[in-house]
């Protein structure tokens, strides 16, 4: 033959895709992201920024807007530990031992998901409320449960309680039991291989569950406002006031609590990001071995 | 230390793991438990260290039974198939756990742990691996950590499964004269579980030939091959 060309053949890899449908697909992603992310957001941070700086940061000066944002943090203060506590119990009880229902337990955790925290919400008030027997008994004896913190902390554990486990248990069954065991026949305790084994080794997907459960804590929006009452300053979360300035037409108000509101989201996933860019050595020693 | 297994039986919820089986282990022997898959050994090792509970039956450790103490109380050193090393933790940090983990009456001193981890990584010949984490190291390598890991907590018997299972012919052959050489040396009873008959029969004082949850032979190898006593025994050793 006389093919005189010597450069050497280009290889695909076996994954990569003729070259249009890339092109194609590049363009849907970027579409996606853009209309269904980055153009909301962009709108909310405008709006709110439509007075100018000084009008949004007076804003949320406003005593029920510091209200709101105080609540939000507590709830999350509250929540959070709670749903890392029960998360990790389930994770381990799920994985480190055999029994009967395993499965169902794993679909019970996915409740929250599958059911609509509105409903979630109204159960507590069938509960707990002050027509229940229950919730009247709480209420005369000074404990409100509906319409007060502890019942705006309960729904919010419940919608936020698959987080933690669902990172958990995938990584802690790829991992199994071998390392725990060997800490036992090493001489260590339960309590002993549980901190310096089993915490170790999951504390990436741990923290990551914390981080996707404390923003979801605090965007939390049907489930509080069944049980919360909307009463304003004491029981308003951050969610619950935008939604009533919207709609009382105080838009900047309103939108500059969703930009705030916004940003924490962004700020957890930004930490994400940031520790996952300066421990990706450790990370990768943990999850692929 | 003497190992008396008295008519130990395993069931895991209607598979019979283990029917009953009864062995005595001379103190100080070098044993193998040499069967096909599924036929029980690891179960029955894991009955000896106590990470499984025999559904019936005695264990019994130099005439006393063994068979309630927990797991931490039996003190056996043992190799996991997978070495099951802390993938978190540097190879000393790996050896120096047990000791570390010991109440704080009998623990020893910083300086001692050190010294202890030094010697044991001098006695599996690998002096500066210390500061590597797991991931760093050979399969031969990580499977003479978790022996030297094992061997840190002073075992009072050495339990081992498939500890060369996953390693190319050349290591295996190295590796099990080293086990050969740290069980004369340190003088403990050692039990380990295996599915090659060239290894059981080159290593071990006796062999515990098993099968479907069941004992077939015990014996030396030499008598094992001479004699096969059942007709699996003579299938699986020409096999
Ligand atoms: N945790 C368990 N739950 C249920 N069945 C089990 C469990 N562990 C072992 N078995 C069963 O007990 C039997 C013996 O298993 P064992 O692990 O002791 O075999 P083995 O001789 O070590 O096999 P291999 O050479 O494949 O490791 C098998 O039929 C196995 O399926
Ligand atoms: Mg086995």
């Amino acid at each position: 033959m006389s093919d005189t060309n010597l450069a050497p053949p280009r290889f695909r890899s076996a994954i990569e895709e003729p070259r249009p449908a890339r092109w194609v697909l590049i363009a849907i992603v970027v579409l996606g992201l853009g209309v269904l992310l980055f153009a909301p957001l962009i709108a909310v941070f405008a709006e709110a920024l439509s007075k100018g700086w000084g009008a949004a940061v007076a804003s949320l000066g406003n005593r029920d807007a510091r209200a709101a944002i105080r609540l939000t943090l507590t709830i999350a203060a509250i929540s959070v530990p709670l749903n890392a506590a029960f998360g990790i119990a389930a994770a381990w009880f799920i994985t480190k031992f055999d029994f009967r229902g395993k499965a169902f337990l794993i679909t019970l955790i996915d409740l929250p998901f599958s059911v609509s925290p509105v409903v979630a919400g109204l159960c507590i008030v069938l509960m707990f409320g002050a027509n229940s027997v229950l919730g009247g008994w709480l209420v005369a004896s000074g404990y409100p449960i509906v319409f007060a913190l502890p019942g705006i902390v309960l729904a919010t554990v419940f919608v936020t309680f698959p987080f933690v486990a669902r990172e958990l248990i995938p990584i802690m069954i790829e991992q199994g039991r071998a390392e725990e065991e060997a800490a036992l026949t090493l001489g260590a305790s339960g309590a002993r291989t549980f901190l310096t084994v089993t915490l170790p080794n999951i504390r990436w997907a741990l923290l990551y569950g914390v981080l996707l459960c404390n923003a979801r804590a605090m965007g939390e929006f049907g489930a509080v406002a069944v049980v919360s009452g909307k009463i304003r300053g004491q029981t308003a979360s951050i969610p619950i006031t935008i939604e009533m300035l919207y709609n009382e037409y105080l838009s900047v108000a309103a939108f500059s609590l969703a930009a705030l509101l916004a940003m924490l989201g962004l700020v957890t996933l930004l930490l994400k990001t940031v520790l996952e860019l300066r421990h990706a050595d450790q990370i990768a020693a943990t999850y692929h071995r | 230390m003497h190992i008396e297994i008295d008519e130990i039986s395993k069931a895991f919820g209607t598979t019979a793991a283990l029917h009953p089986v009864s062995l005595s282990i001379p103190s100080g022997a070098l044993v193998a438990l040499l069967g096909p898959s599924g036929s029980g050994k690891t179960t029955l090792l894991r009955i000896l260290g106590g990470l499984e509970f025999p559904s019936s039956g005695r264990v019994l450790f130099d005439g006393h039974d063994a068979t309630g103490l927990s797991v931490q109380e039996r003190r056996a050193g043992f190799v996991f198939q997978s070495y099951a090393l802390f993938r978190h933790m540097t190879v000393f940090e790996n050896i120096a756990y047990g000791l570390r983990a010991r109440p704080r009456a009998v623990r020893p001193p910083k300086a001692e742990i050190t010294r202890r981890v030094t010697k044991l990584l001098e006695l599996i010949q690998l002096p500066d691996i210390g500061p590597r984490y797991p991931s760093q190291l050979s399969g031969g390598q990580r499977q003479r950590v978790a022996l030297a890991r094992a061997l840190a907590i002073e075992p009072r018997m050495l339990l081992l499964d498939e500890p060369f299972g996953a390693l190319d012919a050349k290591v295996r052959k190295e590796l099990r004269s080293g086990l050969r050489e740290i069980h004369d040396e340190t003088g403990l009873t050692t039990i380990f579980v295996t599915h090659d008959q060239d290894e059981a029969m080159e290593l071990a004082d006796f062999v515990v030939v098993m099968s479907m949850g069941r004992i077939e032979q015990i014996g030396k190898p030499q008598d094992i091959r001479a004699r096969p006593a059942t007709e699996f025994v003579r299938e699986f050793i020409s096999g």
